[in-house]
């Protein structure tokens, strides 16, 4: 069945958001998101990419190769990387030098690769398009909630605005990095316990997480075991 | 001494103060994904281990003497990213026609490599820290031995969760999620080890 546009844009929201529901890209969701604020600024840089790099793939896929698909991807992918983070080193220092090291690591996040494989090189144009902003909005969601959680229950803080002053003192272990894995893994768990777990489509960790699933002949097998 | 200590610093704060999985949250897919058993999780580190050492060598030169001299660093991202997948299918080939053997142990994981982030991001990190050389290939060698320390540890953890029964909305990746908090719990146990030991 065709799906409308409306639906292709809704899909990467709820039914297929790409962290909760396919967990898919998990560096970047555990590394940024100890404050709110980054979460917000990662996930709009990703949706920047997502966007951009499905259309332009969507427009080549007739001309680009079957066999050396994935490189061509990368370097599509790579070239918006790169504008991006000019880009934000010009007009926003301050979330340039908060996502650190994360902004070219934006080239093996295993959404946007993920995208450009199952979505983009299969459709056309406005599509694509509408599937990018989707999937992105779907990060960018994800990565705020657990982001205000941390950030709520680590600094007491909400962007940065004091929260819970006179309620308990700030759990700092919820910045630092096993607080990332707990509240990812506890969102997953609350998520399943709600929808009696239906809603998490991924049952364990596996090929699907691995960017380069599409090109691996062992994803099919059972992966890399 | 004084080179042989400073050495020491970068390959134990590289290797377990600043874990790549634990601490930095690099190369979390596979760390998940290929820890379910002690065998895999071994061949997969070997193969970090190998990778980076490799795109190391390879990616400092070219920054240090190709795209720095002619100020074109902000192509660093593409260039990185190309020369280690470039690399990664050049070795796969060598290794295949030469050294059966080593292809057959690390073979299936080689692949997979070229998108971790651990591997792209070491070599990143090497020129943003201004690491020389030798600094570099130190700093790539304790990156992947702290890969393979935290795989081999977490396929442990993994395989005595096997036997026990979670809630039901706890199965599988929640679990697995909160049992690599609490191994990263305790690596912070190693904040300033090497500190202590080395200045």
């Amino acid at each position: 069945m065709e799906k409308s546009n409306l639906q292709i844009l809704t899909n990467g929201i709820i039914k297929e958001n790409p962290v909760l529901v396919l967990v898919l890209g998990t560096c970047p969701t555990l590394a940024v998101t100890t404050m709110a604020k980054n979460g917000i600024g990662m996930g709009l840089a990703a949706t920047f990419v997502l966007l951009g790099s499905n259309i332009v793939i969507s427009l080549l896929k007739k001309v680009i190769p079957d066999k050396v698909r994935i490189p061509c991807f990368i370097v599509v992918i790579a070239g918006f990387v790169t504008l991006l983070s000019a880009l934000l080193q010009a007009y926003v220092p301050d979330v340039y030098s908060s996502l650190g090291i994360f902004l070219p690591l934006i080239v093996v996040n295993c959404i946007i690769l993920g995208r450009a494989e199952m979505f983009a090189s299969k459709n056309g144009v406005l599509k694509s398009a509408l599937d990018g902003i989707g999937m992105g909005i779907g990060f960018t969601l994800a990565l705020l909630v657990i982001g205000s959680i941390r950030e709520i229950l680590g600094s007491g803080t909400w962007f940065g605005l004091p929260v819970t002053v006179n309620l308990f003192a700030p759990i700092s272990i919820f910045v630092l990095a096993p607080g990332g894995f707990l509240v990812f893994g506890m969102v997953i768990a609350l998520l399943n316990k709600l929808s009696n777990g239906k809603a998490v489509k991924r049952k364990s960790f596996g090929c699907e997480s691995c960017p380069n699933a599409a090109g691996c002949a062992n994803a099919g097998k059972g992966g890399c075991e | 001494m004084e080179i042989f200590k400073n050495m020491m610093y970068i390959l134990v704060t590289s290797a377990l103060v600043e874990n790549i999985v634990l601490a930095k949250f690099l190369g979390c897919c596979p760390f998940l994904g290929v820890s379910k058993k002690l065998d895999s999780a071994v061949g997969m580190s070997s193969a970090v281990i190998f990778v980076l050492l490799m795109a190391t060598a390879v990616t400092w030169p070219i920054y240090t003497y190709l795209l720095e001299p002619f100020g074109i660093e902000y192509l660093q991202t593409i260039v990185f990213i190309l020369v280690i997948a470039a690399l990664v299918q050049m070795v796969e080939f060598i290794l295949k026609k030469y050294m059966k053997p080593l292809y057959r142990s690390l073979g299936v994981y080689l692949p997979l490599i070229t998108t971790n982030c651990a591997v792209l991001g070491c070599t990143i990190l090497n020129i943003e820290n201004h690491y020389n050389f030798l600094e570099s290939l130190v700093n790539a060698f304790g990156v992947g031995l702290g890969f393979m320390i935290a795989m081999v540890l977490f396929a442990g953890v993994r395989s005595k969760m096997e036997s026990v029964e979670f809630p039901k909305s706890f199965r599988g990746i929640p679990i697995t999620l909160i049992a690599a908090s609490i191994v990263s719990m305790s690596f912070m146990g190693f904040a300033n080890v090497a500190n202590g030991i080395f200045k």
